[in-house]
């Protein structure tokens, strides 16, 4: 066994790092209030190769690995769950599926660009009545030619309104269900019949922008079905799959940085004339916070690990499902604590810690809520022993 | 344009903490960085060489470990790293040190510029840049923040105390940069991963440098350090609490006192 990084993620963190507290963070409240996007801090990332980092060099990214991604996303979401939720949607999901499913000829056309940076990409499957419920999609795609025709909406799209590229699911079979009857779909916002609708005024990541799509006889190449036809649900649980490891990953630096405002303020705060770091109650909840974000930490590597040596069978999923809940929950626990040391300073606006717990709600429903992972990972643990579940 | 770039690596000083009890340095899980200097120099090689094409030439002299220093000077974009690594140059001081990257940038054959850092925050001498320029016997100028090429003559802006001095001298020279020349680039993410993965460090020994063994390492070093120690704490100043005339009487008379005035 062995728990050290390599000296090329070593290095990639200290790197991260450093570009995560010149580059991203200075911005992290202005483009909160603002509801904007940073797509000066983009452009830098890009630059320094951080939107393709996951991917193999020949398709343009960095070739760091899930394990240098899951880097990338803890670094960032220590000083920024907004630019980290902006980066994790393109790089995490919306390339990713097409980094996974797609033929070679769309990894040279689209994920070459994306992994670049030169373009951004988005992760469409939400819709109005399909949340949880994922297979009850109703976008429909309808050949015509050498051309599918789209019809329909997605809500609440990461990037929805700003992306490029989109990767999108629609119901090509609606008698075969979400087995046989969804396909995947690369989209250019520039494809006729595709619009935008409203953006989403939010309570966290508020400079990531979360956009409504509509499809109105959208036409899209039938060389960009992505994955094989009528495989699209398949396509999407994979993807999805992945996203819940780096999602865990973020969580893990925003718990971080909890801990760690958490403890410089209990240092510096002095109350009965001393620091509030010398009550028993402070303690507890300061080695609470250490004990958890030690057990995700080697949760969220030892997965990113078996992504990266190819073990993705049932055990992978399940152990992707329970880093997004534990992920979440953790982040969710140490971000209420580090609210209460902070005392009235946590509650101001003044402080990054306000919009820390702001930021950190989203995390426990987006990308497949709690209860729906705690559903694929019973059902996987049951599977086992021979017991399927409804 | 053929430009060697020197660079140490150096503890991370932020990264420093005392010991609350003892007073001394904890110097355990210290990460080791370029020192920053030394990545204003690389920047400023970088720069130069997309303006005006050549190539770009990292070494560094010290332990294997260094070979990290060199793999991220990589990842910032140089064409080449040498590492000069052998028991034989251990111990060196600043002339020791200036002998053996001497020795080695001359093993290069022709070179048109050599960069430093102005100075190491380990050992803040600022000795190695110009002691080398000495030994390679070419001109040098030194606390550089601002510096241009043409027609063969380097004309650079000196950072100076009390000003600025504009120097101007021919190829072959040497300069050490400020960290107000430039800002350094990031490392790339593509470029960490294939400077360990793909790329190589070259590893120099003294055989490769041709030296004779009496000029480098301890043996080499005019100067030793007889005795480290950490400077007594410096005693807390005293306000005089007084009206101002009277404030002011007190401490002309403490100042006579002591022989000031």
């Amino acid at each position: 066994m062995d728990f050290t990084f390599s000296k090329e993620h070593q290095l990639l963190r200290r790197m991260i790092r450093e570009f995560a507290q010149q580059e991203v963070a200075p911005l992290a409240a202005e483009i909160d209030l603002e509801e904007r996007v940073p797509f000066e801090t983009l452009k830098k990332a890009a630059q320094v190769g951080l939107m393709g980092v996951p991917f193999p060099q020949k398709y343009g990214g960095a070739g760091a690995g899930e394990i240098g991604y899951c880097i990338l996303m803890e670094e960032l979401n220590k000083v920024c769950g907004a630019t980290a939720t902006i980066i994790g949607a393109h790089t995490g999901i919306g390339a990713m599926a097409i980094y996974l499913d797609g033929t070679e000829e769309q990894k040279q056309k689209y994920l070459v660009p994306l992994a670049r940076g030169e373009k951004l990409a988005a992760f469409a499957l939400t819709e109005a009545n399909a949340g949880s419920d994922a297979a009850a999609i109703q976008t429909r795609a309808v050949r015509d030619g050498n051309e599918f025709v789209l019809n329909g909406s997605k809500i609440w799209i990461t990037n929805g309104d700003i992306a490029d590229v989109l990767t999108v699911f629609a119901v090509t079979d609606p008698a075969l269900g979400a087995r046989g009857g969804v396909t995947a779909f690369i989209v250019e916002r520039d494809f006729p019949g595709f619009r935008v609708g409203t953006k989403e005024t939010k309570m966290g990541i508020r400079g990531s922008s979360t956009a409504e799509i509509f499809f109105e006889d959208c036409r899209v190449p039938a060389e960009n079905v992505l994955g094989q036809f009528g495989a699209g649900f398949l396509t999407a649980m994979k993807t999805l799959d992945v996203g819940r490891i780096s999602l865990g990953a973020g969580c893990l630096g925003g718990s971080q940085a909890a801990l760690d405002m958490a403890m410089d303020f209990a240092k510096s705060r002095y109350q009965f004339g001393e620091p509030i770091a010398q009550k028993q109650a402070i303690q507890w909840m300061i080695a609470d916070m250490a004990t958890e974000i030690e057990a995700l930490r080697s949760l969220v590597y030892r997965t990113a690990w078996m992504m990266d040596s190819g073990q993705t069978g049932r055990e992978f999923s399940t152990m992707a499902a329970m880093c997004k809940v534990y992920g979440s929950e953790v982040l969710d626990r140490c971000v209420d604590k580090c609210v209460q040391i902070h005392g009235g300073m946590g509650y101001m606006k003044d402080y990054p810690v306000e919009r820390m717990y702001r930021d950190a709600r989203i995390t426990r429903i987006f990308e497949g809520t709690n209860e729906i992972q705690r559903q694929v990972i019973a059902t996987n643990l049951f599977r086992k022993v021979g017991l399927r579940l409804r | 344009m053929r430009i060697v770039v020197t660079i140490k690596q150096v503890p991370d000083t932020n990264e420093v903490r005392l010991d609350p009890r003892t007073g001394t340095l904890i110097r355990e899980g210290v990460p080791s960085i370029i020192n920053p200097e030394d990545k204003n120099a690389l920047e400023a090689a970088l720069t130069l060489r997309e303006q005006l094409g050549g190539e770009v030439i990292a070494i560094s002299m010290g332990p294997p470990q260094a070979d990290d220093a060199l793999r991220e000077a990589l990842a910032m974009g140089v064409d080449r790293a040498i590492l000069l690594t052998d028991r034989a140059f251990a111990g060196a001081d600043t002339w020791a040190t200036a002998t053996t990257l001497g020795m080695a940038i001359q093993r290069l054959g022709q070179f048109d510029l050599v960069l430093a850092g102005r100075q190491a925050i380990d050992g803040d001498t600022a000795q190695v840049g110009p002691q080398l320029a000495e030994y390679l016997n070419i001109p040098q100028i030194t606390y550089v923040r601002e510096f241009a090429i043409q027609d063969r003559q380097v004309k650079a802006t000196r950072t100076l105390e009390d000003g600025f001095e504009v120097l101007e001298t021919a190829l072959p020279a040497l300069l050490t940069i400020t960290k107000e020349a430039n800002k350094p680039r990031y490392p790339t993410a593509p470029g960490i991963i294939r400077a360990y993965r793909e790329q190589t460090v070259e590893q120099w020994g003294i055989q490769e440098v041709q030296g004779d063994p009496e000029k480098l390492g301890l043996k080499g070093s005019p100067t030793q350090v007889k005795r480290s120690f950490s400077p007594p704490p410096k005693e807390p100043g005293e306000i005089i609490q007084a009206a101002p005339a009277e404030a002011a009487r007190q401490l002309i008379s403490r100042m006579k006192q002591r022989n000031l005035l």
